[in-house]
């Protein structure tokens, strides 16, 4: 279910980049998609546009769909060997399913940030420069050491690092690692970044500098993030979208989404009646 | 407000109560409960801890002596035409030499008077086959040794050994202070004449003894007796005969007795020599010089003195005339206690003195580089198939089962396979290191495929997604990120695979590592034995030094496994890590 809907001028009751700008072109397309966990039906006929250089999060209760449709983006479910997807999902007009795209190259363009923190247990400069390491993107140790740098400096992660890069990436505190994932995530210079609710296990400051630090990252990145937070979602995107049981229930801008929504079950989910 | 008068019902009438008697006396009996089982437990780790100190303080009080050795420290002329008849001088020529005829002959010149053959030999009994070898060693490294005169360690007889480690017998010792004691002769069979009674009390003892003697051989009478068995009469009236003339000696206090084999044997120490009695009376023994008097003087009271060996000469590994070579080397300050390095230097023997593990921790050694050589490798690469590649379907389900039961398989088992397969039908060589790997290989296979893949799965999935995250293949991930987190605990369980197989015994007698070989392999395919075979071989000989040589064995066996598993849990405490 794809709902196109005219914009419409609205009260500023939510603050922050969301009204700032306009939309883009779209980066990724999803068209009937259809995700089976063995006899599980999770997702229903998700049709969907992403635009580029722009934060779109996924809202919905418990079990709706959202990180599993955001793991088909970069074909992670492919690990799991009774998932099944169908329709079909592009980016920039390239079929990602299609058997002669190799998983683990669209896995370098789609970088992905996961709900807890996970940096490897090795040094904060190894956790950043293994993407670029093992794709050959940096040709000597300098460019290597640049790319490091720029990536936690996107990151906001470097003033605080940058005299122990040799620490171990599992020695900073839970903030500071899911910035050094983002970093590690940018390095490789994907296209898009997936975030399956990377600050759910974080305390209001920490989320508040990984919120900033998405609005930077729009101007270079194509952004998609689950939440579970709606302040969260109002902060930080642009568009939203609203699954319900496995069903995209309603998408569109997040003002709008969350002021006059056109479904009944938004209406409800987002004024807290469940979910 | 009806509610509060209504009767409980549902869940208000099944509230907890705990405050009736009842309720109290369940607690009680909880509480009760609880420690009844911690004391269960308390009394369980208290039986395991005392049946391991028994074990251990047995094993050690019974090995430790064997680390040490005694040598006796003589001045050897090496004389020239007995080392190097030939006059060559080189090494090979000396190493051919007869060193042990040298050493003889410093050992008699240290021992003067030991005249005629049994004498003689009685004397050399206290040497060991090898107890020239390191005097070979060091006159054919240095030939400038050759007609001088060195101060040589030779290695001493086994029983000699044990003697002197205090095994075989207690030793008293009483100064006769009331009369001169008069020799008849120096060596041979003699007479020592006392002007006073000094030997009543020995005598008086011997006595105690023979009536001691007839009483227990009365008592047996009159065991058989009461038993009712027929056809015994005869060996009843044997015993009581037996026992009515020991009574008579006990009983005539004054008569000589004469001394055998069963009593603790008695000497008289005079003028540097010692006298075995055989007869004795209160003033007068007579009774065999074991060490030849320097004189046949008078000995003045107080200078000579009465010895006893509380053990009987029949129930001990040493005869009396060794013991009185020993104490008087002893007492010459010649007996020298050591270090016994030739335990780690030497392969097997015959002779216990000269037998060493050296060649059973290298057949150890090889084997286990064989093993790991093969296990370390095959057992990770199984396990990360099957933990990370392998489809779940039902064949991977029954390898799975089958690995598990693998791990079940009796060792001797492995044995048999290794025997009809490696040896009969493959065609290796018999009791090679190159076979035992093979086996143990086999052996512990499950055991590192199952603590592999158990690593495996303790490497948080996090991790995984996250190196696919970025790009990272599958194998890369693998490689890159879970193996090395998993590595030190695919090493613990490599260790105590290893432990297990260093200690395992019975597939190696089927393959033939039960040989007795003395030469210590220098190669894959040589005959070899590994330690706990060696330990097992040793534990079936009858000499009393090897029981000793087993137990020390037996702790070095030990030291090894404590050290690998100290390893392992080192690894582990050491690269540890949480999520």
């Amino acid at each position: 279910m794809n709902v196109q809907l005219a914009e419409r001028p609205l009260a500023t009751v939510f603050p922050g980049p969301a009204t700032a700008l306009a939309p883009s072109k779209t980066k990724i397309t999803a068209r009937d998609v259809n995700v089976f966990y063995g006899e599980k039906h999770a997702i229903k006929d998700l049709s969907v546009d992403i635009p580029d250089r722009s934060v779109m999060s996924f809202i919905g209760p418990s079990g709706c769909g959202k990180s599993t449709f955001l793991r088909c983006i970069n074909r992670m479910n492919d690990t799991i060997p009774i998932c099944r997807v169908t329709g079909k999902i592009e980016i920039d007009g390239q079929d990602i399913y299609d058997p002669q795209l190799d998983p683990v190259q669209l896995r370098a363009r789609v970088g992905m940030v996961f709900q807890k923190a996970n940096p490897f247990p090795k040094s904060i400069y190894d956790n950043v420069a293994y993407g670029p390491r093992i794709h050959g993107m940096a040709r000597t140790g300098t460019d290597l050491d640049q790319i490091v740098s720029e990536s936690l400096e996107k990151a906001g992660l470097w003033n605080e690092v940058k005299d122990r890069l040799g620490d171990s990436g599992t020695s900073l505190s839970g903030g500071q690692q899911q910035r050094l994932c983002i970093a590690r995530a940018i390095a490789v210079s994907p296209e898009v970044v997936l975030m399956d609710e990377p600050c759910s296990a974080l305390d209001p400051i920490a989320t508040a500098k990984i919120e900033e630090l998405i609005d930077e990252l729009r101007t270079n990145f194509c952004i998609v993030i689950v939440t579970h937070s709606m302040q969260q979602a109002a902060r930080v995107s642009q568009r939203t979208a609203f699954f319900h049981l496995g069903v995209l229930v309603e998408e569109g801008p997040t003002e709008q989404i969350f002021s006059v929504p056109h479904d009944r079950r938004t209406q409800d989910y987002i004024t807290g009646r469940f979910g | 407000m009806t509610d509060l008068v209504a009767p409980l019902t549902g869940f208000a009438s099944r509230r907890l109560d705990t405050t009736s008697d009842g309720a109290r006396a369940r607690l009680r009996a909880r509480y009760r409960a609880e420690a009844r089982f911690r004391w269960l437990g308390v009394g369980a780790l208290a039986v395991t801890a005392v049946f391991l100190v028994v074990l251990i303080a047995d094993i050690l009080v019974k090995g430790l002596p064997a680390f040490w050795q005694h040598h006796v420290v003589l001045d050897v002329p090496v004389a020239a035409d007995v080392v190097d008849p030939e006059g060559k001088r080189t090494p090979e020529a000396l190493r051919a030499g007869d060193y042990m005829g040298v050493a003889r002959r410093a050992l008699a010149a240290a021992m003067p008077g030991f005249e005629g053959r049994t004498a003689r030999k009685q004397l050399n009994e206290i040497l060991s086959s090898g107890a020239a070898d390191e005097l070979r060693e060091a006159v054919s490294g240095n030939p400038g040794l050759v007609g001088q005169t060195v101060e040589a360690r030779l290695l001493l007889s086994d029983n000699a050994d044990l003697y002197l480690k205090g095994v075989e017998t207690e030793i008293a010792s009483a100064a006769g202070t009331k009369g001169m004691a008069t020799p008849t002769g120096t060596a041979g069979e003699i007479k020592v004449l006392l002007s006073a009674n000094d030997l009543a009390g020995t005598l008086a003892s011997v006595k105690t003894a023979l009536a001691v003697r007839a009483e227990a051989l009365e008592d047996q009478a009159n065991a058989l007796e009461q038993s009712g068995r027929k056809g015994v009469e005869e060996s009843i009236g044997e015993l009581r005969a037996q026992a009515k003339a020991l009574r008579g000696r006990h009983g005539n206090a004054d008569a000589a007795e004469t001394l055998d084999g069963t009593m603790p044997s008695r000497l008289i120490a005079i003028n540097g020599g010692l006298v075995k009695i055989t007869t004795l009376s209160s003033s007068e023994a007579t009774g065999e010089a074991l060490v030849p008097l320097a004189s046949a003087d008078d000995a003045k009271p107080g200078t000579w003195q009465i010895v006893t060996y509380e053990t009987p000469e029949d129930s001990r590994n040493i005869n009396d005339r060794s013991i009185a070579i020993l104490e008087t080397l002893r007492s010459q300050g010649r007996i020298e206690r050591s270090f016994n390095t030739l335990f780690f230097t030497s392969g097997d023997s015959r002779e216990p003195e000269l037998a060493g593990i050296r060649g059973a921790l290298v057949g150890s050694f090889l084997t286990l580089l064989v093993t790991i050589g093969l296990c370390l490798p095959i057992g990770v690469m199984a396990a990360i198939y099957l933990e990370e590649f392998a489809p779940k379907n039902r064949f991977t389900d029954f390898v799975e089962i089958n690995i598990n039961n693998l791990a079940a398989v009796p060792s001797i088992v492995f044995g048999l396979l290794g025997l009809a397969v490696f040896l009969n039908f493959i065609g290796l060589p018999r009791s090679a290191p190159l076979v035992g790997g093979l086996v143990l290989a086999l052996l512990v296979l499950p055991t590192i495929i199952i603590a592999s893949r158990a690593a495996l799965r303790a490497v948080p999935p996090s991790i995984r997604e996250a190196a696919l995250g970025v790009g990272a293949s599958k194998q890369q991930a693998i490689l890159h990120h879970v193996l090395p987190l998993a590595m030190p605990g695919i090493m613990t369980g490599t260790i105590i695979g290893m432990a297990h197989a260093l200690g395992e015994t019975a597939p190696l007698l089927l393959i033939g590592m039960v040989a007795f070989i003395v030469d210590v392999p220098k190669s894959f395919s040589e005959a070899a034995t590994v330690l706990p075979v060696q330990i097992f071989l040793w534990s079936d000989l009858p000499e009393p030094a090897f029981q000793a040589k087993t137990a020390a064995a037996i702790i070095v066996l030990l030291a090894f496994l404590f050290l690998m598993n100290g390893t392992a849990i080192w690894l582990r405490r050491k690269f540890e890590r949480r999520w």
